[in-house]
């Protein structure tokens, strides 16, 4: 734990304004190439949200991030991903130590079968973690940061399966903190829920992003404009345009890009 | 004149001890769309399943007050449930159609209807696939299995297979959540061609989705039905401080 | 009954269309009335402002509605946010052609000044010709012919000085102008604001086309 906190202090007196970069990622599903060289940089502390229909490669390229495609048997990825003076993406580098950087939030909220508390601390205490105390703090701090201790605080040992869809999904995100990740991916993460909770989730995301990196895949044009500072647009395997969430929605510079945003599919 | 087909009187819906629906008067009119809204566990989707009586398929369900479909209680003891749901169809969230050819699930309805004719059948399927704007897409490929389309495609497939059968009324609860906005704009878009030979009732979480086809809004919560008016109404001018705060986005 | 998106939007811009033609006619006999000293002429302007001013608020009324409905973004949005700005421009273009036929209405025929009626005459089919290429503009989307007309608006400010010197001279020496002095002051006045207008309406075009908020006033 205090190793982790060393890394942490470290990391924010040396400046990253880049959180994470890919050069020419590339995705082949044995013949068939799903990504066909994305390079993109992600600004630190911002939002930025990868969009485009199924198939555009998005999800493809958000789960590359933090090597998820690994776990995909016949998936090959080739290129480089960045992070801090690193290339994750090259075989010696260590598949889950990535993964405690990297953090990842799913579209269905997928808490385990356990406590609430359990639900945090149980990769820490899988970890090595065991100070009891530090534990609690760990379980206070993620869960305010994911704007939820205030609705669990007196129930933190009742089942997680027993809290709404949104309330689960915010667990997964404080699940996802309790690792003290630099960057959380998110993979349509309000897909599955009305729209009150979507507006908790994304509320929580502003709040966020003042400690974290986020990069969201989602399906929801008018989430995208609400959260993300920056935004990417995908279109069958290709990077079409990146720019400021602002000029996307009022004047992108390209075609594809307009006809997406506003709706007009063939 | 729009007329009402449907009208809800009092209904009360009880999951075990627990009140799902208090009291919920509502009409539904001919040839429009009405969306119903709200956040979940508002109500919206158990009323909506409470239309075809699709709720009668839980056990421990008890429902009071009317339901009138053309002016006949949908409840009542000589209402046959098959006929009933014939005349009222339902698409649900996930694409669902049965592991058959596009063809057969198509044509599933009539020939539980005992309809075998050929004639009948293929005209059917044409018919119905293409008020679905998918029979260009597949009528090369009708005999394939419906599995292989895609999941907008899938979902089109569905709505044919409940237009095959030419109910009156077809209710679809969040039809497009689990598709992407090409394949949800194209659905959406058939909705408003459909709208011409049906009366549609659609629950949806998309705000945007409602305001962009529906005629009516109905905004449900905590299983009452707070407004119902029409959408450009609700979306421009609702009556309740809870609708503009659920429309605009501000809760709690 | 709902139509889809895409024809709703083009349905508004057509109407929008249709009401800066209804000024521009507006505008035509409105200053013909006042040239000709066409009192029956002044009083059509009069009467049709009426559905210049309604069909204003039918496009706001639409434009409102479909904000509300459809969340357009980017060049959808654009159209929107054009004909919503425009159309209340277009609706004081509408106000100043009346203001220009009550002015007629008040002329008193024997005490004309014909060097001032010449060169109100000549501004005013500047700035007729002005507004139907501004008009142009818009229905062709084209931001650098939309810049250029703008450039016009300069002339105009120009004549309206001189007709104010000439009339200011003329009431100066002989007090029986003062009355009509007046007048053509005013009618230049209103002609100048309508020129200002135009150049409004440029401006929009040009963000109509490329999202940016362009000044094209900014000159002397």
């Amino acid at each position: 734990m205090a190793k982790r906190t060393t890394f942490t202090r470290v990391l924010d007196e040396n400046k990253y304004e880049i959180a994470l970069s890919t050069n020419n990622l590339r995705v082949n599903y044995g013949d068939y190439e799903a990504l066909h060289g994305v390079s993109l940089q992600f600004e630190r502390y911002k939002i930025t949200a990868l969009i485009g229909a199924s198939g555009s490669g998005k999800s493809t390229y958000l789960r590359s991030l933090n090597r998820m495609n690994d776990t995909v048997g016949s998936a090959q990825v080739s290129g480089q991903i960045m992070y801090r003076n690193l290339d994750i993406n090259s075989a010696q580098v260590d598949v889950y130590e990535v993964r405690r950087h990297i953090g990842m939030v799913f579209q269905r909220p997928n808490p385990f079968s356990k406590s609430i508390r359990e639900n945090i601390t149980f990769a820490l205490q899988r970890r090595g973690l065991h100070d009891s105390k530090k534990l609690e703090q760990i379980v206070e701090t993620t869960l305010k940061q994911a704007s939820l201790w205030e609705q669990v605080k007196d129930d933190l040992n009742k089942s997680a399966l027993a809290l709404s869809g949104g309330q689960q999904q915010r667990l997964c995100i404080a699940r996802a903190l309790a690792l003290e990740p630099d960057i959380l991916l998110m993979d349509e993460p309000t897909s599955a829920l009305d729209p009150i909770s979507t507006a908790n989730i994304e509320q929580a995301m502003q709040e966020l992003k003042q400690h974290y990196t986020i990069i969201i895949v989602t399906h929801n044009m008018q989430q995208a404009a609400r959260v993300s500072d920056y935004t990417a647009f995908f279109h069958q395997g290709k990077l079409i345009e990146y720019d400021q969430t602002r000029r996307i929605f009022t004047r992108p510079q390209v075609q594809l890009t307009e006809d997406y945003v506003s709706g007009h599919f063939g | 004149m729009t007329t009402a087909i449907i009208t809800a009187q009092d209904v009360h819906l009880y999951y075990g001890k627990k009140e799902a629906l208090k009291g919920i008067t509502m009409q539904i009119k001919r040839g429009e769309i009405t969306a119903m809204i709200g956040p979940s566990g508002c109500g919206k989707s158990t009323f909506l399943r409470s239309l075809n009586r699709m709720n009668d398929l839980i056990s421990n369900v008890k429902i009071t007050g009317e339901i009138d479909l053309e002016g006949q209680n949908i409840y009542g003891s000589e209402m046959d449930t098959v006929q009933l749901r014939k005349r009222v169809g339902m698409v649900f969230q996930q694409p669902n159609p049965f592991p058959f050819s596009i063809y057969e699930n198509v044509v599933y309805g009539l020939r539980i209807a005992g309809i075998n004719q050929r004639e009948r059948l293929d005209e059917a399927v044409e018919t119905s696939l293409r008020q679905a704007a998918i029979w260009d897409d597949v009528k090369d490929k009708l005999d394939q299995s419906a599995l292989a389309l895609s999941g907008g495609q899938q979902q089109r497939i569905c709505i044919a297979r409940v237009l095959a059968v030419q109910p009156e009324v077809i209710l679809l609860d969040e039809p497009t959540s689990a598709l992407d906005p090409i394949s949800a704009t194209k659905i959406e878009n058939m909705l408003l061609e459909l709208r011409q030979h049906y009366t549609i009732v659609i629950v949806t979480h998309s705000m945007h989705q409602a305001s962009r086809i529906s005629d009516q809004t109905a905004f449900f919560y905590q299983g009452e039905l707070i407004e119902m008016d029409q959408t450009k109404q609700i979306f421009l001018n609702p009556r309740e401080q809870k609708t503009e705060d659920y429309i605009s986005g501000r809760f709690g | 009954m709902r139509n889809d998106f895409a024809t709703e939007l083009n349905n508004l811009h057509i109407r929008f269309s249709e009401m800066a033609m209804m000024v521009n006619e507006a505008i035509q006999k409105a200053v013909t009335a006042f040239i000709n000293h066409d009192q029956q002429l002044a009083q059509q302007v009069l009467a049709a402002d009426q559905q210049i001013n309604n069909r204003e608020i039918d496009l706001e009324k639409k434009s409102f509605e479909m904000i509300a409905l459809q969340q357009p973004v980017t060049s959808d949005l654009r159209m929107i946010v054009t004909v919503l700005k425009a159309s209340s421009d277009l609706e004081r273009m509408g106000d100043h052609a009346v203001s220009i036929a009550r002015a007629d209405l008040k002329l008193e025929s024997q005490k004309t000044l014909p060097e001032v009626e010449q060169l109100i005459s000549q501004i005013s089919q500047q700035v007729e010709s002005m507004f139907a290429q501004a008009i142009e503009a818009y229905l062709q989307e084209d931001d650098q012919q939309a810049i250029a007309i703008a450039q016009a608006d300069d002339n105009i400010d120009q004549l309206t000085r001189q007709v104010n010197n000439l009339c200011i001279q003329n009431m100066k020496t002989n007090a029986q102008t003062v009355e009509n002095g007046t007048a053509y002051m005013l009618v230049t006045n209103y002609l100048e604001r309508m020129g200002d207008y135009v150049t409004n309406l440029c401006e929009w075009v040009v963000y109509l086309k490329q999202g940016k908020l362009a000044d094209l006033n900014a000159k002397a």
